[in-house]
């Protein structure tokens, strides 16, 4: 394997948001007909440097070349006409448009009399023949599953001849045959020279893909190999640090009796109708439990957290928190009731922006505080005072405006507001994405000695170190379903790994 | 641990008083408000009077009213377009009761007691509030176009019970015992008309109601983050039902004291008074996405309105004019609270992010004493 030409040198590139560095002066180069792969944690920074490269954030300081010479991109327009092209993680598709318009939205082909849709057409559909995808480019986006979706948003990026293309996990909502083609189309574009960069957490399918892989932990770029060099137990102790590897399990107490209960439970897939994103799920979690569901993107973690909370209504099956049945309550009788949920998404779900961090803190318990028709004062400002020490959040004092604070003390507020509420068993969806290290590790001790005071705790991970050493017991969740279950101090990162992805090594074995 | 309990006991008074921003917002409300006075002050000797203050304040009250209803709806994100409407519903009715209900396939005319006919009066604005709040929750309209729609519905329905006329002469007769509707719009008490008492009694009702009861917190929770409230457990749809409801009973209540005011109802009272409650919200420093606002600032915001309007009328500006210098206010007012609110928020979080480093950096220095 011949090294390409670096197109791209990143230098001593810093990234400050207020007062945490998501990257601390990071050297990166991608190369000419040759893949890229970024790995790392959530929180790491992969995403950080990727956009920064592709022009949706500007670097506090530190340099970019490109072919030599020094450039900045001022936004994501002026990138692309560079020749850096981004696939993003999160869709950025006008729902209401069909899928040409989608893909040549913002450099559409002029012809005399307005757009000239009739080249459009022709080149949508040639872009998405070469991803081997049936869909007409008059369909509407809204009318595509999640999966189609991600193709276009490919598609889109291919279209743009980039020179550079980033792929942030492009392959999250994609079936095993469209991963292929799209692996397929990679080795076209290698042929062709195109740089590209790659971002997964299917870790072995990103291995399997790419020709360099660079490590990230923690804004610092710790590691790089060529491809060839590099198997799955590297990535992992690069990813998680070779100190991690000592660290502590987390001790299972005497268990007590069962508190969450959760039955032959199914939650049907808003996306798609023909698949269930829950299927027949068994679970118990008792008293001093910390039950880890391991998973990658699209096991159906979060879906089942959120039917469970009450958002979603389950399709069938029971849920039951201390014997007492749940499957019919709202959201606020389960809290009531003593269920919780900490949302995945902290900005849309879990936070009030226009409020300060006393008021978020005590939003969910409200109802109790309540003496003769007004809010008791002086009982508000004692539990949160209680509650900001309790869950150590970082603030100049309750009146703070929320958005004032770090990711990681906004996660605890999120987490004090829903444990202010009392709640027999509490349910977290990624309770440490987008926060620092400093802050992970507070989020789980404090799980911990809240299960040592009785709770149930239930969490959902897609980080293998998390799984490891902050739960009694981890669940694995792959396609809505329960497909293993571990107790952590007798098992290996790669037994818990293999289980959450045999589905995509199978379909390589072919 | 027992002292940083008590250092953020000290602090949380925050949680309670205004914050800077919002002091500043409301200053400047109050501020265009003494400016108007002191300009048309300075035109018209007329202007700065008793009796001139106190029919100003009448004017006032009457958008006060509609606006205070409006205000939780804002709060809350939404709108009411059907406020104006719903004045003129509630007058028509209140009317058509006071003139007498024929029973039908009879001869008797049925002359209800004032009391029940102002009750009536205020269900049916409660009513047309209500269906606005289910079309809104549970049929999921947008609330910009079922509020639309109930602007066409409520008006009809007023011209429909008063066959497009005007039901004059409402003070009743001694010998039917409905006398008295002059009560609500006429009698002053201490020289002040009965309306400006309801402004402010509806006005300290509600500033309690959003500032220190459960529900008042929710509401700023639903518009500051819907789906965040909807998951701490704050019942979305019930508050917003009421909002809507609460709306349209400040329209109902402004409709009475209209018609009493005139000793009429008139189907036409009303039209585009939403427009000038919702500029009063919105000069008064509410944000129209919903979260941010208060009871004072709308009041202010009624007042400025209310206040630009009569100086005008009466350093004889024409008709024209005034709607040119009106609407240039309110652009004026979003305009600037819009870049106060940016800066004050960006000072604010920096103040706050600093603290907190500060406080994260000398706690951390203490966890290393202790360790060693």
């Amino acid at each position: 394997m011949t090294s390409g030409r670096v197109v791209l040198k990143a230098r001593g590139i810093t990234k400050e948001y207020g007062v945490t560095r998501a990257l601390k002066g990071v050297d990166f180069e991608v190369r000419a007909g040759k893949v890229t792969t970024l790995f790392g944690e959530n929180g790491a920074g992969k995403s950080t440097l990727m956009k920064i490269l592709s022009g949706v954030e500007q670097p506090t300081s530190g340099t970019l070349e490109m072919n030599g010479q020094q450039v900045s991109f001022a936004s994501t327009t002026d990138a692309v006409a560079k020749g850096i092209s981004i696939i993003h993680q999160e869709l950025n598709l006008a729902p209401n448009l069909s899928v040409r318009d989608n893909i040549f939205m913002g450099r559409e082909i002029k012809g005399r009399l307005g757009v000239n849709f009739d080249a459009e057409n022709k080149a949508t559909q040639q872009v998405l023949d070469r991803l081997e995808e049936p869909i007409s480019p008059d369909t509407l986006v809204q009318d595509l599953r999640l999966g189609q979706q991600q193709i276009v948003e490919i598609a889109r990026a291919l279209s743009a001849e980039s020179s550079i293309l980033i792929m942030d996990e492009p392959t999250s909502a994609l079936s095993n045959t469209e991963v292929e083609v799209l692996f397929k189309v990679i080795e076209e574009l290698k042929a062709r020279d195109v740089a590209i960069v790659y971002i997964s957490h299917h870790l072995e399918e990103a291995i399997h893909v790419s020709d360099y892989c660079v490590v990230f932990r923690d804004g610092e770029l710790v590691a790089t190999a060529e491809a060839k060099e590099v198997d799955l137990p590297w990535v992992v102790s690069k990813m998680v640090g070779r100190d991690a590897d000592f660290s502590t399990f987390l001790e299972t107490g005497k268990l007590g009796k069962p508190v969450l209960e959760i039955d032959d439970y199914v939650v049907p897939d808003p996306t798609n109708p023909a698949r269930n994103a829950v299927d027949r799920v068994n679970l118990t979690v008792h008293e001093g439990e910390v039950v880890c569901i391991f998973g990658l993107m699209g096991a159906g973690r979060t879906e089942l957290l959120e039917s469970l909370a009450g958002r979603v209504p389950a399709l069938s099956g029971h849920v039951y928190v201390d014997g007492e049945e749940l499957t019919q309550k709202n959201i606020t009788e389960r809290i009531d009731l003593g269920l919780a949920l900490v949302p995945e998404d902290r900005q849309r779900d879990g936070l009030v922006q226009s409020m300060t961090v006393g008021q978020n803190l005590s939003l969910a318990h409200l109802g109790n505080l309540v003496r003769r028709l007004f809010i008791h004062n002086s009982s508000e400002e004692k539990e949160v005072a209680k509650k900001i020490v309790d869950v150590r959040v970082k603030t100049s004092g309750p009146g703070a405006l929320i958005t004032s604070l770090s990711g990681g003390n906004q996660q605890k507020v999120v987490i004090g507001k829903v444990l202010m509420t009392k709640p027999k068993a509490i349910l977290l969806d990624e309770p440490t994405r987008g926060i620092d290290v400093g802050a992970k590790s507070e989020v789980f001790t404090l799980l911990a000695d809240q299960a040592k005071k009785g709770m149930a705790v239930l969490f959902a991970t897609s980080e293998i170190g998390e799984a490891l050493h902050s739960a009694t017991r981890i669940v694995v969740m792959r396609r809505g379903h329960f497909v293993a279950e571990f107790i952590p101090k007798k098992t290996t990162r790669e037994q818990v790994m293999a289980a959450a992805n045999e589905e995509t090594k199978k379909g390589k074995g072919k | 641990m027992s002292t940083p309990i008590q250092n953020i006991a000290g602090k949380i008074n925050n949680l309670r008083s205004k914050s800077l921003g919002q002091i500043l917002i409301d200053g400047r409300a109050l501020f265009a408000l003494i400016a108007i006075i002191i300009i048309f002050a300075s035109l018209s000797p007329n202007y700065l009077t008793v009796d001139n203050l106190l029919i100003m304040s009448k004017h006032v009250a009457i958008n006060a009213l509609l606006a205070i209803g409006m205000l939780l709806v804002i709060l809350k994100g939404g709108i009411d377009l059907s406020v104006g409407s719903i004045v003129a519903l509630s007058g028509i009715v209140a009317g058509y009761l006071i003139r007498g209900v024929q029973i039908p396939g009879t001869d008797l005319v049925a002359y209800p007691p004032l009391w029940a006919v102002v009750i009536i009066a205020l269900a049916v604005g409660s009513l047309v509030g209500w269906v606005n709040g289910v079309l809104i929750t549970r049929f999921r309209v947008a609330p910009f176009i079922a509020t639309l729609g109930m602007l066409y519905v409520a008006r009809g329905a007023a011209l429909l019970i008063a066959d497009g006329k005007t039901f004059p002469k409402l003070q009743g007769d001694p010998a039917l015992g409905n006398t008295g509707f002059r009560f609500l719009g006429q009698d002053t008490f201490l020289g002040v008309a009965p309306g400006v008492w309801f402004m402010i009694i509806v006005a300290l009702i509600t500033s309690l109601l959003l500032t220190r009861t459960a529900f008042g917190r929710r509401l700023y929770a639903v518009g500051g983050n819907e789906r965040a409230a909807g998951l701490a457990g704050v019942p979305v749809d019930k508050i917003k039902r009421w909002v809507y409801i609460f709306s349209g009973f400040c329209a109902g209540l402004t409709g009475i004291i209209l018609a009493s005011e005139l000793t009429a109802a008139t189907p036409q009272t009303g039209e585009t008074a939403e427009l000038n409650a919702i500029a009063a919200v919105v000069i008064g420093g509410a944000a129209l996405s919903g979260g941010r606002g208060n009871i004072r600032g709308t009041i202010l915001g009624a007042f400025v309105i209310g206040f630009l309007a009569d100086g005008l009328v009466i350093i004889g500006v024409s008709e024209f004019w005034k709607m040119v210098i009106k609407g240039s206010v309110i652009i004026l007012a979003v305009a600037i609270d819009q870049a106060q609110q940016k800066t004050v928020t960006a000072k604010k979080r920096d103040k706050t992010a600093a603290a907190a480093a500060k406080k994260a950096s000398s706690s951390k220095g203490n966890k290393t004493k202790t360790n060693a």
